[in-house]
């Protein structure tokens, strides 16, 4: 299920609209996962505060938020880009890789809500398998 | 048997007290048969689903649509028993449909996405793992006579 021209197109003209909503839409997608799929809390044991909006779950949202940010710039060749965050999380983080899917879905309900009248089907469907694109070039390295 | 706490109770109630079925059905049926164009398998008969546009501008697509969300108001209307509520639609699906069951928690999905659209901010966190605890004991249900 690669990215077609129009899935690309689709990606970039979305993400134009999230960026200046960012931060607050990464620390939505991260806190919400957290509470909706508690299960994921057990790769954040070393967070002090694992409450919505706490200030190292913003921080890792913002995290993640600019990763993804730049994948977007790099959709042409996602496996490459994503080669040592592949590493990290397949030899060092051992995160699950369904978890990739949990925290997909996590984002798409949060910029539904944020921006319900561009998150169109056709737009839904291109992010959606950006998103899976970015899950599958992080589970590269893992076995 | 499923635990509902009254919050969870209470926001189920809220939620579908609140859509509007005839607005929201269609809008996550379509959603899943554009997102997820493999469900269109079960829809042959429904005419021209050839582009998101054509989907959703489909009458049969938005009277099914409006038809899964009646449905579902059953569920909530029964909350402490949807498994026996769901049985026989259960059977429908399994043996005269032939649907994969993994077809339920994709149109899930797209309904909580849509949902999550019309309620914007009130749609928080905890709303969401109600619907979603909601929707999961739907969807197992749904498959539950499957054999």
């Amino acid at each position: 299920m690669s990215l077609s021209a129009k899935d690309k197109a689709n990606v970039k003209s979305i993400w134009n609209k999230i960026l200046p909503k960012s931060d607050d839409i990464g620390d939505q997608a991260l806190s919400r996962m957290l509470v909706v799929y508690p299960q994921t809390k057990t790769y954040f044991s070393h967070f002090a505060d694992l409450t919505p909006g706490s200030a190292q779950v913003r921080k890792h949202g913002d995290t993640i938020m600019n990763k993804i940010d730049d994948c977007v710039n790099h959709m042409d060749d996602l496996v490459s880009y994503l080669s040592s965050l592949s590493e990290l999380h397949a030899t060092k983080l051992r995160v699950d890789p369904a978890n990739f899917k949990i925290l997909a879905h996590s984002l798409l309900v949060v910029v539904a809500a944020y921006l319900p009248n561009d998150f169109t089907p056709e737009i839904h469907l291109s992010v959606d398998k950006f998103l899976q694109q970015i899950a599958l070039a992080l589970s590269e390295k893992y076995r | 048997m499923v635990q509902w706490t009254d919050f969870e109770r209470a926001t189920i109630q809220n939620i579908f007290g609140k859509i509007d079925y005839e607005d929201v059905g269609p809008a996550a049926f379509g959603r899943c048969l554009v997102v997820y164009p493999w469900t269109q398998r079960y829809f042959g008969n429904f005419g021209n689903l050839y582009n998101a546009a054509a989907i959703q501008a489909n009458p049969m697509v938005a009277a099914h649509g409006k038809t899964v969300l009646r449905g579902l108001d059953k569920a909530v209307k029964n909350m402490d028993d949807i498994k026996a509520t769901y049985a026989e639609l259960s059977v429908l699906h399994s043996e005269k449909l032939h649907v994969d069951p993994d077809n339920f928690r994709l149109l899930a999905d797209c309904l909580t996405i849509v949902v999550a659209s019309r309620m914007g901010s009130d749609f928080t966190a905890d709303v969401q793992a109600a619907f979603q605890k909601f929707l999961a004991v739907v969807v197992s249900s749904l498959g539950r006579q499957y054999h």
